[in-house]
C-alpha cells in the first residue's frame, strides 16, 4: 500500500461515510465487471449460430431428459440444522464480543454460566439428531 | 512535494487512492495466482510449467487474459440467460468487495467497520449463491448435480466457518478487524492462532470448502461431472468466475492472516517496520495461499457423504467444545488474557 507511507495517523471518518464508502467501491466492482463484459462483447467474434452449438454439454451424448425436473434433494434435514445453528451463531456473537469485559467487571460466571445453558440445548439438538440417524446420507 | 502529500491524506483522496491501490491488487491476484498455481503444480510433480511466454513463462497469465478476452462467448440455447449471465457477476462482486475491511498495514484500511468479521461471513456467503444460479441457469445436467453439491456443501462448512471465529471474538473483544490485530501485536507468542490452534484448524479447512477448493472441489468436480456448475460457460464469463475463485482464496488466506496470525504484526518486535509492516502481511497471505496450492496438489476429493459428515460430525463439535474451552480458562484466569 502506497498510502501508508503517507499517513502518519488514520484519519477520524464518520460512521455513516464508511457506508457510503462500501456503497462507492460495490459501484466500481460493477462497473469493473460490466466494462469487461463489455469489452469482451466487442472484442469476441460472434459466429452464427446452430442447432447444435445451442446444446448442452454431456460428454457427447444427446440430452434426452430437461434438466429442469423434480430432482431428490437428499441433504434436506442437513438444511435443517444449518438454519438453527446460523440462527445460533447470530446469538453467540454478540456474547462473545462482551465476554471479556464482563470478566473485568465480575459478570463472568454469570455469562459462562448462561452460554452452557443455550449450547447445551443445542448440542442436545445435535446429538439427538445424530443419534436418530438424521446425520446420514439417505 | 509535502504539501502534494498532505492534500493525498485528506478523505476524498485517501479513499480513492486506497480504492484503487486495492482494485488493482485484487485484479491481478486472479492472474498471479494461475501462474502461482501452475507453477507450483509443476513443482510438485517433477514438470516445468508454463515457460515459453515472456521471461521464465511470467507473461502467461497476460496472455491467458488476451486469449479469453478473443474467444467466443457460447450460452445454451435453453438457459434462462438473465440467470446465466447473472451468475459469474454475483460470484465476483462479494469475492471483490470484502477486501474493503481487510487492514493491509497500520491506517491502511479503506473502511473500517466495526462489525467487519459479520460483514465478512455475510457477503462470502453470497458467493454460493453465484454458484446455485450458474448451475440452476445452465439448464444442464451437470450443472445442476454441480450446484446440488455447492448447496450441500455450503450448508455443512458455514457453520463451522462462523463458529471458528467465536475465540477470536471472545479474545480480542470487538468484531473490527483493526482491533484484532491491533490485539495481537508484540511478537509471535500473541498471534491468535497459539491459544486458538483448534479453532484455527478448522476456520481453515471450512475456508478452503468455502473457496471451493481440492479437497472440497466437488461442485467443480472436473474429473467427473467435467466442470460442474460451470461447464457451460465460455470467454469472459468464465474468465470471471475463475477470477472469483482465486480473489476469493487469496481473501480466504489474508482473512486468516490477519485473524489468526497477526496480521501485518511482525514476529517479533524488533522487525518492526512500522507503515512497511505490509511486508509481514504479504508474506503471511502467501504462505497461506502456498498452502492451499500444497493441500489442492497432494489431496484426492472427499466423497459428498464424507464431506457433509466431516463438517457436522467432526467441525462443529471441535467448535463447540473449544468455545468452552476457551471461555472457561479465560474465566479462570483472566490476567494472562
Amino acid at each position: 500500500m502506497t498510502l501508508a507511507l503517507l499517513q502518519g495517523a488514520a484519519p477520524e471518518i464518520g460512521y455513516g461515510t464508511l457506508y457510503v464508502y462500501v456503497g462507492l467501491f460495490l459501484l466500481l466492482i460493477v462497473g469493473f465487471v460490466a466494462a469487461t463484459l463489455v469489452i469482451a462483447r466487442l472484442i469476441a467474434p460472434s459466429r452464427r449460430s446452430s442447432r447444435a452449438k445451442g446444446q448442452i454439454y454431456e460428454t457427447g451424448e444427446v440430452t434426452v431428459t430437461d434438466p429442469w425436473r423434480p430432482f431428490p434433494v437428499r441433504y434436506y434435514v442437513f438444511a435443517l440444522l444449518f438454519l438453527i445453528f446460523d440462527v445460533e451463531a447470530a446469538f453467540l456473537y454478540p456474547w462473545a464480543v462482551i465476554y471479556n469485559e464482563s470478566i473485568t467487571q465480575g459478570m463472568g460466571l454469570y455469562m459462562f454460566v448462561e452460554v452452557v445453558i443455550f449450547v447445551f440445548i443445542l448440542a442436545t439438538g445435535l446429538a439427538y439428531a445424530w443419534k436418530k440417524g438424521a446425520l446420514k446420507w439417505v | 512535494m509535502g504539501t502534494v502529500l498532505q492534500y493525498l491524506d485528506q478523505e476524498p483522496f485517501r479513499f480513492l487512492l486506497s480504492v484503487g491501490a486495492i482494485l488493482f491488487l485484487v485484479l491481478n491476484l486472479a492472474a498471479v495466482f494461475t501462474m502461482a498455481e501452475r507453477k507450483t503444480s509443476a513443482y510438485i510433480q517433477l514438470r516445468y510449467g508454463p515457460n515459453r511466454v515472456g521471461p521464465r513463462g511470467l507473461l502467461q497469465p497476460a496472455a491467458d487474459v488476451f486469449k479469453l478476452f478473443s474467444k467466443e462467448n457460447l450460452s445454451p440455447s435453453r438457459a434462462d440467460l438473465w440467470i446465466f449471465l447473472g451468475a459469474p457477476i454475483a460470484m465476483f462482486i462479494p469475492a471483490a468487495l470484502v477486501w474493503l475491511v481487510v487492514p493491509f498495514a497500520p491506517n491502511a484500511v479503506i473502511a473500517d467497520l466495526n462489525v467487519a468479521i459479520v460483514f465478512f461471513i455475510a457477503v462470502t456467503s453470497i458467493g454460493a449463491l453465484g454458484l446455485i444460479m450458474a448451475g440452476y441457469g445452465s439448464r444442464s445436467t451437470f450443472s445442476l448435480l454441480g450446484a446440488m453439491r455447492g448447496a450441500a456443501q455450503m450448508i455443512s462448512y458455514e457453520v463451522p466457518l462462523i463458529l471458528s471465529l467465536l475465540g477470536v471474538i471472545m479474545l480480542s473483544g470487538s468484531l473490527s478487524l483493526v482491533d484484532v490485530v491491533n490485539a495481537q501485536g508484540g511478537g509471535f507468542w500473541h498471534w491468535y492462532f497459539l491459544p486458538q490452534l483448534p479453532m484455527f484448524i478448522v476456520f481453515y479447512i471450512a475456508g478452503i470448502a468455502e473457496a471451493r477448493r481440492v479437497p472440497f472441489d466437488l461442485p467443480e468436480g472436473e474429473s467427473e461431472i467435467v466442470g460442474g456448475f460451470m461447464v457451460e460457460y465460455s470467454g469472459m464469463t468464465w474468465g470471471l468466475i475463475q477470477a472469483a475463485e482465486f480473489a476469493s482464496m487469496g481473501l480466504i488466506s489474508a482473512i486468516t492472516a490477519t485473524l489468526f496470525l497477526g496480521g501485518w504484526q511482525p514476529p517479533i518486535e524488533a522487525l518492526d517496520f512500522g507503515n512497511f509492516n505490509w511486508i509481514w502481511f504479504g508474506l503471511k497471505t502467501a504462505l497461506l495461499v502456498f498452502t492451499f496450492q500444497w493441500i489442492r496438489w497432494s489431496l484426492p476429493r472427499l466423497r459428498m457423504d464424507q464431506l457433509m459428515d466431516f463438517g457436522w460430525k467432526i467441525l462443529v463439535p471441535i467448535c463447540l467444545i473449544w468455545l468452552f474451552v476457551t471461555a472457561g480458562l479465560m474465566l479462570l484466569f483472566p490476567s494472562v488474557f
